[in-house]
Parts: C-alpha cells; sequence; structure tokens
C-alpha cells in the first residue's frame, strides 16, 4: 500500500510551522509520529497535499513542568507524569507504534468508525460515508452527525486530571482546557483550527489518578471504553473515553462524589452514574451492548484503585501486564 | 535412531534468522513490472461494460487486463471449475477482480485503477445460507445442485434411526461455528518471467505448485511442460495458500504478454477477499447413548456457507462429516451435508479442513453426555475409543492410536481428577479430543501415479542433494526430508540439500496440505535413500571385504566394525562401481477399503490423536475470559524434530486458542432498503483480533509416540491435529468455571455474560444456535458398516444421494 | 513537481545514500531501493510488527516511518544482526530452539528483541511478552519465541562475562 504523493516540510520552529500552516491553508497537515496520519493516507481517508512535519522541533520535546506534544508515548510512559496518563500512554497500541507515536498525536487522534478506518476500495463498495465522501452515516442511518467514535487513551486521563493544553498559530496563542478541547461530532471533533498546532500539556498537581483501559487483546487494540479517575482537592473527576465522538467528564458522578467517602456504597453508586453516560455505538470492536453493560465495573475498577484498593490482579486480567 | 527424535537447529534455521529465506515478495527481477487488480465493489452484479481506454494511456501503465483475456475457467477440484482469472460477466463478492493493470511501479498501476470504468447491474445479495436455502434465483452459479445450494450430500451407515430409537438416552444438540481465516503474516505475493527460452517462470506464495502448474497451463493454454512453477518458502500458509489464486493467472499472463517480470503482491485487505478459509457451519447432532455411556449411534447434518465460488467446498463439506467415526466406537451413523453459494469471498480449507467445526460440537455434546450420566468425561471417552487396526462405520481403515495414552497425560499433568468439578466458581477445568489425517488418500484429480517423489543425487564429495516437490511453508518440511536421509543414510541432516517445491526441478509432490507431507515424502525419501543405500553398502563391503548386509552407515561413517570409510569415500566406491549415483522413490497411500461414491474423502495412511485440557478463568460480573493454562498430548507416532513438532502442537494451540475466543471472518449487510452492500466487516490485521503475546496462556506439551506401520519410521503428522480439541475444551472450561453452555464459536465475554443473564433468571444457560433450518437433503447413499456385513460398497440402488424433489 | 528525494542515513554501521519518492516509506526504501528484503511486511498500517527496524536504536515500524525524515539516522536491519558469518545469539537461539518456524515475523521480532536486551540484559518471561506484543506471530504460539530471548539473554551474559575476565 503506498503513500499518494505529497509535499514535505520539515521546519525547526513552531513559528515556522505555523507559518507554513497559515500560508497553505488546509491542505497542509501536521505530521508528529505518523502513526495515525499515515495509515489514513494510505487508505486515502485522508490526501494532504502536504506534510508538515514537527519532529525536528526541539521546543516540543519539554519534559518537566509542562509536557511537550512531542514526547513519544513511550517517553510518556517514562516521564513523571501523573500515573492515569502513564497507564494511559502505556495502554496504547504496541511498543514500537510508542516509540512513534506522540503525546500531541494521541490528542488529536482522528475519531473511527468501522466504516471509515477502511481502504479506499472498501469504502467504495458502502458508497462512502458521512465522515468522508458520504451522505449516511451506516452506523445511525438517520443520524445527521457522525458518530465516530474518539479513540484516544491520553485524553480521558488528561481530562480527569484537569489538564490545559497549549495552541499556537502565526495569530496568536492560547491556552484551553482539554475537556473543552473536543466536540461530540465525528468529523469536526476538535476545537483546534487546522492553522493552529498542539505545543505542550500541563496538568494540575493530583493526590492520585489511574486509568483503566476496555480492549480485546494485551496489545495493538484501540479502547472500545477507557475509565479515568483523578483525587483533586477539590474532589473525584471521572472521565470516559471512547464511547462518544469525544472524551468526556462525567459530571453527574462527579457531583455526586464530591465530598464523599469511597465507601462500596459511594462507589456503586457513581459507577452506576458514570455507566448511564456511556453510549457505545456499534462501530467498534466487540458487542455495544456488552461495552455499555460491563462500563460499570470499569468505573468501580478505576474508583477501588483511586481508594487504595490492590487493584493488581484485575489489572493484570484486564490489562494482560502491569502498567 | 542417529538422527530422529533428537531436538536440532533446522537444516533452514540459519536463513530465516538472517533474513536470507526469500519469500515471493522478495523476488526483484531486472526490468520488473508492478501488477495491481480492480476488483468488484459490488456483492452480486454482472458487468456490463468495462472501459479500459483511460487507464492504458495513462503514463507508465503498460498493461490493462480484462475477463476477456481469459476465456478459460479454472478451480482447484475437477468438479468445480468455476473460477475466472478476471471475471468476464459475473462478480459474485466484494474483492472479485476483475480488472488487471501492469505498470512501472504500484504507485503508479493503483492510480490507474481508478480510470478504469466498469458499468455493473446489481443482482439481489444472497448474503446468509437461510437466504441462499430460500432463494433459488438470482443464482450465483448455475452448474449449482438446487438453486443456491452448492452441493448436497447423504449417507447411512447402518440404521442410525433405529439406533437412537434403541438408544437409553439420545442427545440433540444444534452448534455453530463461526467462519475464520488464516492470518498468513506474509501477503500473497508472485512473481512471473518468461525466460531466455521462451518459457515461463512463476514464483509464487503458493503451498501447491504442481497444482498450480496444472492449472496454468489450462488457462494460459500452452503446454505444461514450457511452464515451471516455483513455491517459495511461505510466510505463513494454514491452508491459505492451497488453493489456485487468481492473481497467479493473471501475472503469468502479463508477464507472457510483455516479455517482462511482472510482480503482484496483495495487500492486506485482499488477502482477506482470496481467503479459502474456515467455513461457517451450523450443525446439529443427535447422538444415542446407553445408559453405561456406549455411543450407539449418530445423526449429523451440517449447513456449511461456501461463499461465492466452489474452491475447496466440495471436499470441505464431505470432511464435516467424514472423521466423526475416527475417535471413538460409533456402530452406525448417518451424515448430511449441504454447501450454499453466498455473496462473499469463497471459503477453503484452512487447519483441519471442514474437521474442526464438527469436532467443536461432537466434544461439547460429549461433556453434556459425560454430565447428564454422571460420569467423568475422560472416562466417557476412554470407555468409548476406538481400537487400533480397526475399520470404522464409514469404512476408514485406522491403524495405530496413542489417544488413550494422551488421555492419562493431560489429566495427570493437569490435575484434573482433583481439580475437574472442584474449584471455587468462576474458575474451570475443560477436557476434549481430536483426531486427524496423515496425509489424504486420494490426490484431487484423479490418477494413479505417486502422490510424493523424492529424486536423490549424490556423488564422491559425499554431498547428498535431495529434490522433492513438497513446499516448505514453515512447519518444515525440508527438514524432515533431510533428516529422513539422514537418518538412512547415517549422516547429518546439515550435509543434505533440499531442493523442493519446483516443478521444474523436483519430482512431483502434490503439496503441503492434508497433513501429507511428513507421510508421503517421508515413505518416498526412505524408498529412494534405501535404494542409493544398497549400491553403496555393496561397494563399500567389496572395500570391507564383507558381505553387504553386515555394513553399518552412522555419523557420516560407512563401516563393520573397526574398519571404516567416511560416505564420501563408500560414495565414490559405489561411483566406481555403478557409474553416475541417482535414485528415486515414491510413495502412494495404500487402496482404501470404502468402495461406495464418497467413500474417497476421509482415508488417510495413518491417524493422529489429540487430547487436550484447558484452564479458564471466568468473571462472573463481567464474562472476561481468561486462559492461564493449557494441556496438551499428541499422539505423533514419532517425533523427528522434537523442537519442530513442539512448534508445530504449540502453534495449534495458539491458533485454536485464538479461533476459541475471537477470530471470526464476518460480514454487514447495510440495511437493504438502502443498499446492496455486503462487505467483508474487518479486513484488516487490527480488527481481525488474533492473540498477541500477552494473551497467550502457558502451554504444557506431550509428545505421545504410536508409531504407525504406514508412515516413515513410525511418524505421523502433527501441523493440523492438536488444533482441534482446543476449541472444545475451551467452551468445556468455561462450563465448568460458571455452569453456562456457548455452544458457538468464537466465545466472547458479551456470550457469556449474556449467558449467565439467563441462567440467573432461571432460563436456559446456554447461547447459540436455537435452531436447523429444512434442508432439503436428498436420500442417502446407503452402506452397512463393516459389522452389518458390509463390504465397503454401497446397497443396490442406493449407490448416490437421489435428490427427493428433481428441481426447485 | 514528482520529483525524488535524495537521503544521507547510516544502515547497519554503513553510510548509504538513496534517491526516492518523498512518498515512501522506510520499509519501501529498504527493501526496494537499498536491496535490503530482509525486513518484512504484513499489512503496511502498524496492525502486526513484521516491518520492525531500529532507528536510532529504537524498535520502530518502517512501515509507518517517512524515509525522508530518516536523514542522517541510523538504521539497523536483520542484515546486520550477524557479526560477519557468527550469528548473533539472538539468532542461534531462535534457530536453534524453533523459534523461527516460516520465519517471517523473525526478522521483526529479532530486532525488537535486541532493543529489549539493550536496555534490559535479564529480562523477566513476563517482560519479554511485553516487548514483542507488537510483533504478532501465527505459527509459534510464542513459547519458544520467549524461551530463545531468554537463552540469548543467558549467552550474552556468559559473553560479557567471559570478556570481562
Amino acid at each position: 500500500m503506498r503513500l499518494p504523493w505529497f509535499e514535505y516540510r520539515a521546519p525547526k520552529t513552531v513559528a515556522e510551522a505555523a507559518r507554513i500552516l497559515a500560508g497553505e491553508g488546509p491542505d497542509a497537515m501536521l505530521i508528529a509520529g505518523g502513526t495515525d496520519l499515515l495509515p489514513n493516507m494510505k487508505r486515502r481517508q485522508v490526501a494532504p497535499k502536504m506534510l508538515v512535519s514537527v519532529a525536528g522541533i526541539d521546543s516540543l520535546k519539554a519534559n518537566g513542568s509542562v509536557y511537550g506534544a512531542g514526547l513519544t508515548l513511550t517517553q510518556i510512559v517514562n516521564s513523571k507524569a501523573p500515573k492515569a496518563l502513564r497507564q494511559a500512554a502505556h495502554q496504547v497500541a504496541t511498543v514500537h507504534l510508542r516509540n512513534m507515536g506522540t503525546l500531541g498525536g494521541n490528542l488529536c487522534l482522528d475519531t473511527r468508525c468501522n466504516y471509515y478506518n477502511q481502504n479506499y476500495e472498501w469504502r467504495k463498495a458502502i458508497d462512502f460515508c458521512l465522515k468522508k465522501d458520504g451522505e449516511i452515516c451506516w452506523v445511525a442511518t438517520a443520524s445527521k452527525r457522525c458518530v465516530a467514535a474518539s479513540s484516544t487513551d491520553c485524553a480521558p486521563a488528561l481530562i480527569a486530571l484537569g489538564a490545559k493544553v497549549k495552541l499556537v498559530s502565526s495569530q496568536g496563542e492560547r491556552e484551553v482546557s482539554l475537556e473543552d478541547f473536543y466536540n461530540n461530532d465525528g468529523i469536526d471533533y476538535q476545537k483546534r483550527r487546522p492553522d493552529e498546532i498542539l505545543t505542550h500539556t500541563s496538568i494540575p498537581p493530583v493526590a492520585d489518578s489511574c486509568y483503566w483501559k476496555l480492549r480485546r487483546r494485551g496489545a495493538f487494540d484501540f479502547p472500545v471504553l477507557g475509565v479515568a479517575a483523578a483525587m483533586h482537592e477539590g474532589g473525584v473527576r471521572v472521565a470516559l473515553g471512547a464511547v462518544a465522538s469525544r472524551p468526556f467528564l462525567v459530571d453527574k458522578a462527579n457531583a455526586f462524589l464530591k465530598g464523599k467517602q469511597l465507601t462500596d456504597e459511594v462507589i456503586d453508586e457513581a459507577a452506576k452514574l458514570v455507566a448511564s453516560r456511556a453510549k457505545p455505538m456499534d462501530n467498534a470492536d466487540l458487542d455495544l451492548y456488552w461495552r455499555k453493560d460491563v462500563a460499570g465495573a470499569f468505573a468501580r475498577y478505576a474508583l477501588r484503585e483511586l481508594r487504595g484498593d490492590d487493584m493488581h490482579e484485575t489489572r493484570l486480567r484486564i490489562a494482560r501486564q502491569i502498567v | 535412531m542417529k538422527v530422529l527424535g533428537k531436538p536440532r537447529r533446522r537444516v533452514d534455521g540459519r536463513a530465516k534468522v538472517t533474513g536470507q529465506t526469500q519469500f515471493a515478495d522478495d523476488i526483484f527481477l531486472p526490468r520488473m513490472l508492478h501488477m495491481r487488480l480492480l476488483r468488484s465493489p459490488h456483492p452480486h452484479a454482472l458487468i456490463q461494460n468495462i472501459d479500459i481506454e483511460k487507464a492504458k494511456s495513462h503514463l507508465g501503465v503498460h498493461l490493462v487486463l480484462t475477463g476477456k483475456d481469459f476465456p478459460v475457467s479454472f478451480g482447484i477440484l475437477p468438479v468445480t471449475q468455476d473460477e475466472y482469472a478476471l471475471a468476464p460477466e459475473h462478480v459474485r463478492y466484494v474483492g472479485d477482480p476483475v480488472a488487471a493493470v501492469v505498470a512501472k511501479d504500484e504507485q503508479t498501476a493503483t492510480e490507474a485503477l481508478d480510470l478504469i470504468a466498469v458499468q455493473y447491474r446489481p443482482l439481489a445479495t444472497i448474503s446468509t445460507p437461510e437466504e441462499a436455502l430460500t432463494q433459488p434465483e438470482p443464482r450465483i452459479h448455475a452448474y449449482s445442485e438446487l438453486g443456491n445450494i452448492h452441493r448436497l450430500q447423504a449417507f447411512q451407515f447402518g440404521d442410525a434411526e433405529e439406533a437412537l430409537k434403541n438408544a437409553d438416552c439420545v442427545f440433540e444438540d444444534v452448534f455453530f461455528y463461526e467462519g475464520n481465516t488464516h492470518l498468513p503474516i506474509e501477503q500473497h505475493a508472485a512473481v512471473a518471467a518468461v525466460d531466455g527460452e521462451g518459457k515461463l517462470t512463476l514464483w509464487s506464495s503458493t503451498q501447491v505448485p504442481h497444482y498450480v502448474h496444472r492449472q496454468l497451463a489450462r488457462v494460459l493454454q500452452m503446454p505444461a511442460a514450457h511452464i515451471r512453477v516455483v513455491a517459495c518458502p511461505n510466510g505463513g500458509g494454514f491452508g491459505g495458500k492451497t488453493d489456485i489464486c487468481n492473481h497467479e493467472m493473471a501475472v503469468a499472463k502479463a508477464a507472457l504478454a510483455l516479455g517482462r517480470p511482472v510482480k503482484i503482491c496483495l495487500n492486506r485487505e485482499e488477502v482477506f477477499y482470496m481467503h479459502r478459509g474456515r467455513h461457517p457451519v451450523l450443525m446439529k447432532f443427535r447422538t444415542g447413548v446407553t445408559k453405561e455411556g456406549r455411543l450407539a449411534g449418530m445423526h449429523l447434518q451440517t449447513l456449511v456457507d461456501g461463499g461465492g465460488y466452489g474452491g475447496y467446498g466440495v471436499a470441505s463439506t464431505f470432511y464435516t462429516g467424514a472423521l466423526q467415526t475416527v475417535t471413538y466406537d460409533l456402530p452406525r451413523y448417518k451424515f448430511e451435508a449441504a454447501r450454499v453459494f453466498t455473496n462473499k469471498p469463497p471459503c477453503g480449507p484452512k487447519r483441519g479442513h471442514g474437521t474442526p467445526q464438527p469436532r467443536f460440537g461432537q466434544e461439547v455434546q460429549l461433556d453434556k453426555i459425560a454430565e447428564k450420566l454422571g460420569m467423568d468425561p475422560a472416562e466417557l471417552r476412554l470407555k468409548n475409543l476406538i481400537k487400533p487396526n480397526s475399520l470404522t462405520a464409514n469404512w476408514l481403515k485406522v491403524g495405530s492410536i496413542g489417544l488413550a495414552e494422551c488421555i492419562n497425560q493431560v489429566t495427570e499433568r493437569s490435575n484434573w481428577h482433583s481439580r475437574y468439578k472442584k474449584m471455587p466458581f468462576g474458575r474451570g477445568l475443560g477436557l476434549a479430543c481430536g483426531a486427524y489425517l496423515c496425509g489424504a488418500g486420494l490426490p484431487i484429480y484423479w490418477n494413479k501415479m505417486p502422490q510424493s517423489g523424492v529424486q536423490l543425487l549424490i556423488d564422491r564429495s559425499g554431498q547428498v542433494t535431495a529434490f522433492c516437490g513438497a513446499t516448505e511453508i514453515g512447519q518444515g518440511s525440508d527438514d524432515v526430508l533431510a533428516a529422513i536421509i539422514a537418518e538412512v543414510l547415517g549422516i547429518d541432516p546439515f550435509d543434505v540439500r533440499c531442493v523442493t517445491g519446483d516443478t521444474g526441478m523436483t519430482p512431483v509432490d502434490l503439496g503441503s496440505y492434508s497433513s501429507r507431507v511428513t507421510v508421503m515424502m517421508g515413505n518416498a525419501a526412505i524408498d529412494a535413500a534405501n535404494k542409493i543405500k544398497l549400491q553403496i553398502a555393496e561397494a563399500a563391503a567389496e572395500q570391507l571385504g564383507v558381505s553387504p548386509e553386515r555394513v553399518s552407515f552412522a555419523n557420516g561413517k560407512v563401516f563393520f566394525e573397526n574398519q571404516s570409510m567416511t560416505f564420501g569415500q563408500a560414495a565414490g566406491f559405489a561411483e566406481e562401481k555403478f557409474g553416475t549415483l541417482g535414485a528415486v522413490g515414491s510413495y502412494k497411500p495404500p487402496r482404501a477399503p470404502g468402495r461406495y461414491k464418497g467413500a474417497g474423502v476421509g482415508p488417510s495412511p495413518a491417524y493422529s490423536y489429540t487430547a487436550c485440557v484447558v484452564e479458564a478463568e471466568v468473571d462472573p460480573a463481567t464474562g472476561w475470559i481468561t486462559v492461564p493454562k493449557i494441556w496438551i498430548a499428541h499422539d505423533i507416532g514419532r517425533t523427528i524434530n522434537p523442537v519442530l513438532a513442539r512448534g508445530q502442537v504449540e502453534g495449534s494451540v495458539y491458533m485454536g486458542l485464538s479461533e476459541a475466543l475471537m477470530e471470526e471472518q464476518v460480514f454487514r449487510r447495510l440495511p437493504p432498503k438502502l443498499s446492496g452492500a455486503l462487505v467483508h466487516k474487518i479486513p484488516s490485521l487490527l480488527e481481525y483480533k488474533s492473540l498477541t503475546s500477552l494473551d497467550m496462556p502457558e502451554v504444557d506439551t506431550v509428545l505421545v509416540e504410536d508409531p504407525d506401520p504406514n508412515c516413515p519410521f513410525g511418524a505421523k503428522e502433527v501441523g493440523q491435529g492438536p488444533l482441534l480439541p482446543v476449541m472444545p475444551a475451551v467452551a468445556n472450561a468455561i462450563y465448568d468455571a460458571v455452569g453456562v453452555r456457548i455452544d458457538e464459536l468464537p466465545i466472547t465475554p458479551d456470550k457469556v455474560l449474556r449467558a449467565l443473564e439467563k441462567k440467573s433468571k432461571g432460563e436456559s444457560a446456554r447461547v447459540g444456535p436455537e435452531r436447523f433450518p429444512a434442508v432439503p437433503y436428498p436420500e442417502p447413499v446407503v452402506v452397512p458398516p463393516p459389522w452389518e456385513g458390509g463390504d465397503g460398497n454401497a446397497v443396490q440402488g442406493h449407490e448416490r444421494t437421489r435428490l427427493k424433489v428433481s428441481s426447485a | 513537481m514528482r520529483r525524488n528525494v535524495q537521503v544521507g542515513l547510516t544502515i547497519n554501521g554503513e553510510a548509504a545514500e538513496a534517491s526516492f519518492a518523498p512518498y515512501k516509506t522506510l520499509l519501501e526504501v529498504l527493501r526496494e531501493d537499498l536491496d535490503l528484503t530482509g525486513t518484512k511486511h504484513g499489512c503496511e498500517l502498524g496492525e502486526c510488527g513484521a516491518c520492525a527496524v531500529l532507528v536510532d536504536g529504537e524498535p520502530k515500524l518502517s512501515c509507518l516511518v517517512l524515509a525522508v525524515e530518516c536523514a542522517g539516522k541510523s538504521v539497523d536491519t536483520v542484515e546486520g544482526l550477524a557479526g560477519g558469518a557468527k550469528l548473533h545469539p539472538l539468532q542461534a537461539a531462535f534457530a536453534d530452539l524453533g523459534a523461527a518456524q516460516c520465519g517471517y515475523c523473525t526478522p521483526g521480532i529479532l530486532m525488537t528483541a535486541k532493543a529489549l536486551l539493550e536496555k534490559e540484559p535479564k529480562p523477566t518471561r513476563e517482560r519479554i511478552k511485553e516487548a514483542i506484543s507488537g510483533n504478532l506471530c501465527r505459527c509459534t504460539g510464542y513459547q519458544q519465541i520467549f524461551e530463545a530471548i531468554e537463552e540469548a539473554a543467558e549467552r550474552l551474559s556468559t559473553e560479557a562475562a567471559r570478556r570481562n575476565e
């Protein structure tokens, strides 16, 4: 499978990259690790005329008070980042892909759908779909909105952690709470404009945090459910991933948890509230009703880990490795 | 034994770890061009027009081929010559090739595909066996037996109905085994070139160069003597490279037309379309048992979803019933089968070819029988084991059987008797057995010639070169060839050079399928090696002054007592005495005792046996399944190289577990009101799930050696049999863990949770198919079993299956 | 517009130069422009691990690395693993212990294992499982691969001890 022809640029600074993006318009796309973009280009889901590589921009490798978007997921795993982010990064794809894929890339990951992440020839056989070249969303044929699923592991973790991201363009820069960064729309899924570069993320201090991922196998697979939880001074924040077109804070559960001790009863009740917000669609791996059924169990795992329970055995069974 | 049975580095091991093994896509020839195929986006349609002019004039394009260029059809079985290299008018699944572009590079060929304009007239989509049964029109193939039913088969070995009537208990179960695919990591590739003499060579990732050779001659309409097919080492086969492929025909035609080498490598999506994998099979078992736990009779019905073409399908369908008799005593047996055409990529043989599906049903049903009768599942199986050297109800001749020892090994090593049914809720053990062929008794096309040939070249240097058409697909067939010759001639396997899988250089071997290579190539190798050994012994004996029978061969020496010479010196004396040395050996399986029409599928020189215990943990809250350990014992007859034999067993366990838990080749039918599309749901290595190293449990492997007299040094097969018991053992372990029956594969956590919910509501604690549809099975071929006075022939007037209805 | 790019890089310790279309991946350049066909491909989409090579010592998937981004980098492939005619202990152990059946996923696993053993000379079975979990193998069932990596670790540490004597 061949990539289509494109022009390639490799700026050395964020400012230079921003200038190129402003000049080229939406036909230019950023490439960092390439692990999401290049398969999509090979399948002709996207065909940018120009790739602007940010791999050579040193300022995107900050690894201390802020985390640069250019850090690889392996570097995140080995960093001093809060546990939830390290656990999330550790469970992305495979060893090799974590050596390539970046934090910024994972946060900007294209939404995924079984009708969309297919070769051009396959998509032609279904006469394409709403997200690319077609008219109908085949997952929900009455839907006007694309329901492709947010499939980033790092975003729910960072949302639970209360992280902010910095966006830079030739026009200037802005900082956005990650929870406000996403739209619940499979096509227009992020608030980053095509001319903006996500440069780094900052994370406020938390007491503890964790991330639980549901996927079929011990490696490779994208999440079909992600539950992140973080213990803040102001209370517990739980975020969900992979059950909508965006990762999001589970406000009802978080409001319920405010000021409460994590007793078994409180955890059970909160888990129910979390599960009620999981709305998986039939466009990813595993039975969607089952995925909804087990959302409560995964929320319980996360809250129990936050409480300090020994979840080692359970985690080994689910993740099939120590993360 | 100096060589056999000792752990050794395989003879081709070094090449594999240095990257020097040359797979088909690793071939780069001067002036080579690249081909890509345009495939149908419709599951079922007629081609009205193809306009290739734009593509032809695209810069860098050398040739565009369409169905018009291939007037002759082909097919692996003589009875189903229903495929074309490029579809001339009728496309039968999404992915059916309709045109081929040859260009200077892959990128240019890909661009040109989009410039070909094909006008289709869509036909109604037949997406499931149920639709195929109820919708005879539009017909996917005109030659099918009845509407969209490709083939109907029915056999009765004794009055099974009467046996069921007289049995103390009758168990009726319906099972479903979802289709799945081979998923070799190597994508199929082929390179074709015309040599200086104008003859064609095709290098291909194929398991069956001989069959490809025959079909190329047919399709290209040129003399077979002018075609050479070289099977490159396969990067995994598992049956996925045993059929004739469209791209092999297309690339050969292009090379002939252009006079330049042409290469094609399928992308992963296309490998899913090539498929020929495990058929989805719906099965209904009715089994009668006595209250003492003896099997009285069985009635098995299968409904096989074939996809869009015949392929091996007729044989696969026979195999859904042929081997139910070779493990346990079955006094009477009735078998009815139907294969239907649907608008999906064609199914075919995958590891176990047609037998894993009914084996799953049979072994799960035995678990249910044991429970009902209050017997231990191991005990029940041991009680019913078939006797060595016996005939089965369907006239298969069974030789050595090491299954009792296999069962004893896995039950002892897993502490079965102290743990089965005794572990806490959520943990369980399951047992199952299996049996498999050591080579199909008959070739795919009728002939009386050898099924494997080996030719040896030996000279004074002491080198031995072995030529054989057998194909190295990773299983280690070159190592088996070298080891057997080395054993006979008393030399080191590394002193044997193997030239294999090349129809221009090697004697015919039918290919790497049906677990035939060790037995058939091995016997041919012994035949050839013994002939040359006699000559060398005679010449050496003269020098040593003894009679030839007293000369020994070992450790690279030919000797009598303390007088010895090197093997090379002895070969030199033989050259002096007999002239240039060489020998050929050949093998043909013994004639099978069955004489009825249909008796050709099932016979084998020998059968291998396996027993397996699986431990499973199930989380009752989520249905999440963990398999911490698997014990397996395989009756291999004799081990040639234990390193490779263990690898075959554990590879089978891996593939079996992967099929049990996740692998499925499934399709999406888009809402019929909006679309006719029927597409492969997940044609990718990411979404077609297979176990990673983190998902693989510990495996405890035992090789049981019960040599079979029909086999080389007694060695039976090991590549396929060990897969068979794994899937039912998983299902049985899950039952022991949480008390629910999942009567369909794959067994996923959602099915387990659903069954647990049903159980908690007091409903049947089972998930699986609810019913078996009405299938117009014909009147059976009636064959009395050996113990009812039969002679292997059908009863007069019942020699062939006959449809009750003459037409639909 | 459609012009090749020219890139210089180090392959298996030797300086190399290649001219290729900018859309080419490292995998394609290795196999098609540099005659290094030891690196295989199973999906070309990052879903199998067959094409793994080391880029500046780290295992990466060559099917998703733009060759143009490898300018000035050091790439190691299976062809460079043996020291002359002598097999690397990983290669010897893989050949001896049945870790390579069809041999197609083998180059990717060997390179991945090499990176592991360089970082962790004595990995546990669990670490080995995790390290190669991005390399699908359809033949072996992985057991003999785990054992071969353990055996290679053993042989490497014996060799290292001997060198230190």
